[in-house]
């Protein structure tokens, strides 16, 4: 046996997206595949991270051509190996092929995707192994941790951060450094730093992301935060819904320990720092901090009122600081290079990057990163991708289930915190939801309220209640029972929630319904007033019909109907009986003419029964 | 594994795996080792090998790369290399024991082997 010299690595992601489209069968093939033609000792094959372009995985990237395969399959692996990784031919038919163009892209630097893109929170994520440490360390992991430990007071430390301008990943945008000193100033010997993983945003994972890709990053991030608060225990806050993500934590906690980088006497140094890991149970209310906080103590998961704050009195009624994964994953980049630096990064206000969990009806789903600044448009449609099979865009929900949606003329708007509350949606965690002309408003709102209301924690009363009332109001409307009053009603419940709550969750439950109205009133109206969905969406509003001009009489509609309301014969124009139809739209997706419609609030004239084919002559436009 | 108890054993530990990932960073000198089967035939797959060795050896930082057949199969294996700023050069007939020589001269003093050269491509082209 001849001792291993690498001459490629294959980085095959190993992130939950490409997990389960099959990657790790893809790995298992491939170390195989290496063995029988004898590669093995030459091409390394290594588990990476998450590279964010989930909708395109399993991925792999060769190295060092920098060769991108998008969505390998098992059977594909012996191709490869015998004309990539041998003989070093591209396979075309692998390689990301741009889809306006269809031109193949085989090179990671060139794929539009990530062209736009920035990655500094994400540098690792994709690049390394994240359960190897060595990996991290060769990145420039833990230097940061040497310069704050080493050259550093506490003070400079938070001075650093505090210049950077970094603001709180969480979503609320507050000044990461300012947090930081009040905890360090806060009387009291123990103090605690805890990591909200929480994520709970439905479609958001770019927490689950940075711990599953990188893990490294966030500990040390935490690290340096005990170093500056002058804590020397930390909790990282991880739901247990992430198995994954705890499973590389726990490693990286355990090979830090190991190194001496986590423990006692931190790089020779006499500080010292222990991180534990709390699995939540997946609710909601836990990324609330003081909720967040509570679960970690035992207690069930529910927010008290604010001050005292949690930098004053936190865990176990210590001070504590609580940030998010984000934050501190880019702790170790600010001190290692500098506050100037993430400072230049990104807009003077909202220094840094944004990360977006892009979602929808966008080409590209998956995650980016992006610096602050960049407008929406941008985001959509150059790393996006534009929207699918080139429908018209209609609005995009930023901020997960507790933010707000902007239309058309919102997407020339630079994204950084300010702006996009400004404009009545948040910046949040980062959950991006792209919407086409094929999506009711009304519907939409009521999807995230839903979310909300079934995750209030029921300890206040405007959010219990309140929540409640507005989504059946808005059920009412989508049965096109609703009338005005009900949507005056709605916003007068949604200010007694943004006032009342006791927390951000009863707070911004009303948001997506705010930005909805604000945007999209006359979808609302036409709703109560016309009985009419203007994207055809609300069941209660809409009828299949059958164009008796397009009918061709094949009866395809007649036999896929489920409950047999459709008449008609061979040469026949067929007819829906509307009293019995359950608007499946079953015969809309069979029709292969296009002649079932979907109408809302319009009529178009049709026989009462079936008649021969041609012969259909509307009688009531003679009128 | 040890303890690192101070900031330099980092600086160490660093260094020794960024050689290891070296494949997945810039390294400004590649090694192509023609793959096709005509190369293999001709022995590319033990000449590919002692060039990893050899780099190994003389602690060299280079990516290694294989290509197919480009036609000249009389003359493999092939191997070119292709160094930032200067032109690629293309050797002929490169047989395992010729590669200790082939990395001195070239990589190390910066002197084309004149007498395996089979071809030179201009620094700002790209071969098709």
């Amino acid at each position: 046996m001849t001792e291993p010299i690498y001459r490629a690595d294959v980085l095959v992601c190993g992130g939950t997206g490409c997990v389960s489209s099959g990657s790790l069968k893809v790995m298992e093939v491939l170390r195989a595949e290496l063995e029988r033609v004898g590669l093995s000792q030459e091409v390394r094959v290594v588990e990476t991270g998450c590279r964010g372009f989930c909708a395109q995985g399993p991925i792999m990237v060769i190295y060092p051509d920098g060769i991108f395969y998008c969505q390998v399959k098992p059977e594909d692996v012996p191709v490869i190996v015998e004309e990539t990784l041998l003989k070093g031919r591209i396979v075309q038919r692998l390689v990301y092929s741009e889809p306006e163009s269809h031109t193949n892209v085989p090179l990671y630097e060139n794929i539009p995707f990530y062209e736009k893109q920035q990655r500094v929170t994400l540098r690792n994520c994709g690049i390394i192994d994240p359960e190897r440490i060595e990996e991290y360390i060769a990145r420039g992991g833990y230097e940061a941790l040497a310069k704050a430990l080493t050259t550093m007071t506490p003070e400079q430390v938070i001075e650093e951060v505090k210049a950077s301008g970094l603001r709180g990943r969480g979503g609320a945008g507050f000044l990461t450094g300012l947090k930081w000193e009040f905890t360090a100033k806060a009387p009291g010997d123990v103090k605690y730093v805890v990591c909200n993983a929480d994520e709970g945003d439905p479609g958001a994972f770019m927490d689950r992301s940075i711990l599953e890709g990188d893990p490294h990053s966030v500990i040390e991030g935490m690290i340096i935060c005990g170093y500056a608060v002058g804590a020397h225990e930390g909790y990282i806050y991880c739901r247990a819904e992430y198995p994954l993500a705890i499973k590389r934590l726990k490693l990286a906690i355990q090979q830090a320990e190991e190194y001496g980088l986590l423990g006692e006497n931190i790089l020779g140094t006499d500080f010292s720092f222990r991180l534990k890991i709390k699995e939540g149970a997946g609710a909601f209310v836990c990324g609330e901090e003081t909720a967040l906080i509570a679960s970690i103590e035992g207690r069930r998961g529910e927010p008290r009122p604010r001050p005292p704050f949690p930098a004053v009195q936190g865990l176990w009624g210590k001070p504590t600081n609580n940030n998010n994964v984000k934050s501190y994953a880019n702790i170790a980049q600010i001190i290692a290079n500098g506050a100037e630096w993430f400072a230049k990064i990104g807009t003077p206000r909202s220094p840094g990057t944004a990360i977006f969990a892009l979602t929808g009806k966008v080409r590209h789903t998956g995650l980016v990163e992006v610096p602050m600044g960049i407008t929406l448009r941008e985001i959509i449609f150059d790393v996006g991708g534009g929207i699918l099979n080139n429908k018209r865009f209609k609005a995009v929900q930023t901020g997960g289930p507790l933010g707000g949606c902007l239309p058309e003329s919102g997407l020339d708007l630079k994204v950084d915190f300010d702006s996009l509350r400004q404009a009545g949606a948040v910046m949040g965690s980062g959950g991006m939801i792209v919407v086409d002309e094929d999506t009711c408003m009304v519907e939409f709102s009521k999807y995230f309220l839903t979310f909300a209301t079934a995750e209030s924690c029921g300890k206040c009363v405007p959010c219990r209640v309140g929540g409640r009332r507005m989504l059946e109001l808005l059920t009412k409307i989508t049965n096109g029972e609703g009338t005005l009053e009900d949507i005056a009603k709605i916003e007068e419940i949604a200010t007694g929630m943004e006032n009342g709550s006791l927390c951000a969750l009863g707070q911004l439950t009303p948001g997506p319904i705010r930005s909805a109205l604000r945007y999209f009133r006359e979808e609302f109206e036409a709703h109560v007033t016309e009985h009419r969905c203007p994207a055809k969406q609300c069941t209660a509003l809409i009828q299949y019909v059958i164009d008796p001009n397009k009918c061709t009489g094949c009866g395809r509609c007649r036999r896929a109907c489920p409950v047999q309301v459709i008449a008609g014969d061979r040469r026949m124009i067929h007819v829906i009986n509307q009293a019995g139809c359950i608007k499946c739209g079953t015969c809309y997706e069979v029709c292969p003419f296009d002649a079932v419609v979907k109408v809302s609030g319009e009529t178009i004239p049709v026989p009462e029964a079936p008649i021969p084919v041609g012969t259909f002559k509307p009688v009531e436009t003679q009128a | 594994m040890p303890k690192i108890t101070s900031v330099e054993e980092l600086r160490k530990l660093r260094e020794k795996v960024q050689e290891e990932m070296a494949t997945r960073t810039e390294t400004g000198t590649t090694i192509i080792v023609g793959m096709g089967t005509c190369g293999i035939a001709a022995g590319a797959r033990e000449t590919m090998r002692a060039i990893l060795e050899e780099l190994k050896a003389r602690n060299i930082e280079a990516h290694v790369t294989t290509v197919g057949c480009i036609g000249m199969c009389a003359r493999e294996p092939l191997v070119d290399i292709e160094q930032a700023g200067k032109p690629r050069i293309t050797y002929g007939n490169i047989t395992a024991a010729m590669v200790p020589r082939l990395i001195e001269e070239h990589l190390i003093k910066g002197n084309v082997v004149t007498e395996w050269v089979v071809g030179r491509l201009p620094t700002d082209q790209e071969t098709h």
